[in-house]
């Protein structure tokens, strides 16, 4: 480890021990914005970790939330509340292996429709069930605090970025950078793409069930529509492309004025949050196709003097 | 008799109706420049991608080293030994110059990672008359500067088998004697490789033996002297027509 590695790492533990000081501001409307903030963080973050180096966009964020909030909801009553989001990391886990078994040969824009549908799948199969035994939702009715919940997020995005950090040095890591740059050479350099791929997407998969999972008490009443609400992936999708998904700490860039932004748009305009989503994506698409950091790296890269042995 | 590196046997491959290569046989010794030759969609490249397991055959066997490795996966190829370079040089274009290098190195045949991979990619890097230039994007060089690096990227896992697909194609008369002296100096090292190439000089002076493809056949084999002056060949090169 290097001393700007060190000076990183406390730093971003600094930083992460500041963030915990919100709750005791004692303000329940900035502590609700800080839970949709670290919420979106986590999820962001995780999903920029594996779509950021392959250029696969996946929607299948609602599907793993879902799963993680109703392993709370059937869970909270017999089990103690860690456990349930241990239970949730690994469903998630493993979801999102089968998916990305199942779709990663496929090219990207088969994935995006894949995903899309596994969310409203999954969600049309927890419905019918719940129908069968003839309840709507599940009450989830526990002592967690919204101050908890904060915590418990905070403590997951620092996690998510810690394992950023160190897939961002690993191997793995590489080999997916080598996979969305070429995957023909990934290929005839030795590199198991299909593995890769699949592990690597295990972890959005994972810490958006957690989040789910931790979520859940917040909700109170959780039903199908509102647990795998498509909203959600298109949500994180925009805020990862917005702040930027070719760094680790591109998705916070976005996260932070989107929330904000966001908040006060739906509480002006509740009818048309839909469409306002849908036109900012296409505006982030088109005009900020790498996002606020990569219009940065390009500000940055503009600026700086050329290197003499090029011209040569 | 030691095995030898490559051997392909009754090696096929049809796209469709199209057979684009044909019963392909020969073997490739240790320390052995092979030129793999013959007019353009002859199926030179189809070979080396049946080899480096980009395409499956569709039917015949390849061996390296005696063992079969005709089914297995592109990239478990790549881990046993066999390391290619593309006929339209493929570089990483998000990564340094050195980090291409790099990649070529850490889940191939030898692998290295961290500080050994790094230190090993410079090293190749001035093989290859890099030197220095290892913090560059790829785009900022020049063509035989980008041959240059795939090169030093095959290099980096130490293959047994290299396979070099018109890796000089496109240089101009300086730039082709740097290549050729390149090559030269890998067969020096005791490389083994298999070089498709469409340039005379370079194969008189580069290639150990040769063998020579028409639509998909082998037509020739021998040295390159042998193989040259084979009236088969010059018919195949010029064209029935003039004959
Ligand atoms: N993926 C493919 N699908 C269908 N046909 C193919 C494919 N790849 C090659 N071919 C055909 O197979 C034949 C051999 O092509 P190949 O690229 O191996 O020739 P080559 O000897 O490398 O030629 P060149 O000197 O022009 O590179 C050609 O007729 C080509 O059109
Ligand atoms: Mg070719």
């Amino acid at each position: 480890m290097t001393g700007t590695d060190i000076r990183n790492l406390c730093l971003s533990a600094l930083a992460l021990g500041i963030c915990a000081l919100l709750p005791l501001s004692g303000s329940g409307y900035w502590l609700s914005i800080g839970v949709t903030i670290v919420m979106f963080t986590a999820l962001a973050t995780s999903w920029a970790l594996f779509s950021g180096p392959t250029h696969y966009i996946s929607l299948a964020t609602a599907a793993f939330f879902g799963v993680g909030t109703y392993v709370t909801g059937l869970g909270f009553e017999t089990l103690p509340f860690w456990s349930l989001v241990g239970i949730a990391a690994v469903l998630g886990a493993v979801l999102a292996a089968l998916v990305g078994l199942a779709t990663l040969r496929l090219s990207g824009v088969y994935f995006v429709i894949f995903t899309l549908g596994l969310a409203e799948l999954v969600r049309q199969v927890i419905t019918w069930v719940q129908n069968r035994s003839g309840q709507k939702g599940l009450y989830v009715l526990t002592d967690i605090s919204e101050a908890d919940i904060y915590w418990m997020l905070l403590a997951l995005a620092g996690a998510v970025f810690l394992a950023g950090w160190l897939i961002g040095r690993s191997r793995l890591g590489f080999a997916l950078r080598i996979i969305g740059d070429d995957e023909t050479v990934a290929v005839h350099s030795g590199i198991n793409t299909a593995l890769s791929k699949v592990l690597l997407f295990m972890v959005p998969g994972s810490v958006a069930a957690m989040t789910g999972a931790i979520l859940a008490p917040r909700y109170v009443y959780i039903e199908p529509s509102l647990a795998f609400a498509p909203m959600l992936s298109f949500q994180v999708v925009i805020m990862a492309l917005l702040g930027g998904a070719g760094r680790l700490w591109g998705p916070l860039v976005g996260v932070i004025p989107f929330t904000l932004l966001w908040e006060s748009i739906s509480s002006s305009f509740p009818q048309q949050t839909t469409l306002l989503l849908g036109v900012a994506f296409l505006v982030i698409v088109y005009l900020l196709p790498r996002g606020f950091v990569g219009l940065l790296d390009q500000i940055r890269q503009r600026a700086a003097p050329k290197d003499p042995e090029a011209q040569a | 008799m030691n095995t030898p590196v490559l051997s392909l046997r009754n090696v096929t491959k049809r796209f469709g109706g199209l057979v684009a290569v044909n019963a392909m046989t020969f073997d490739v010794a240790e320390h052995q420049v092979m030129g793999l030759i013959g007019p353009n969609g002859s199926g030179k490249s189809t070979t080396m991608n049946l080899i480096s397991g980009a395409l499956k055959v569709s039917g015949g066997e390849v061996l390296l080293r005696g063992s079969p490795i005709t089914t297995l996966p592109a990239e478990q190829i790549n881990r046993r030994g066999i390391a290619r370079t593309f006929q339209l040089v493929r570089l990483l274009p998000s990564m340094s110059v050195l980090e291409n290098v790099v990649a070529g190195a850490v889940f191939g045949h030898r692998r290295r990672w961290g500080h050994e991979a790094r230190t090993h990619a410079e090293s190749l890097l001035a093989r290859v008359g890099l030197e220095g230039k290892g913090h560059l994007r790829v785009g900022q060089l020049t063509y035989i500067d980008t041959k240059r690096v795939e090169l030093a990227r095959v290099l980096a896992s130490d293959p047994k088998l290299l396979l070099l697909d018109e890796w000089l194609a496109g240089l101009n008369p300086t730039e082709l004697q740097i290549g050729i002296s390149l090559i030269k100096s890998l067969r020096d090292d005791g490389r083994t490789i298999i070089l498709v190439e469409h340039v005379m000089d370079a194969i008189r002076s580069l290639c150990d033996t040769c063998v020579v493809m028409a639509s998909g056949t082998k037509i020739a084999e021998g040295t390159p002297q042998q193989v040259l002056s084979d009236p088969d060949v010059i018919r195949a090169y010029l064209g029935d027509d003039d004959v």
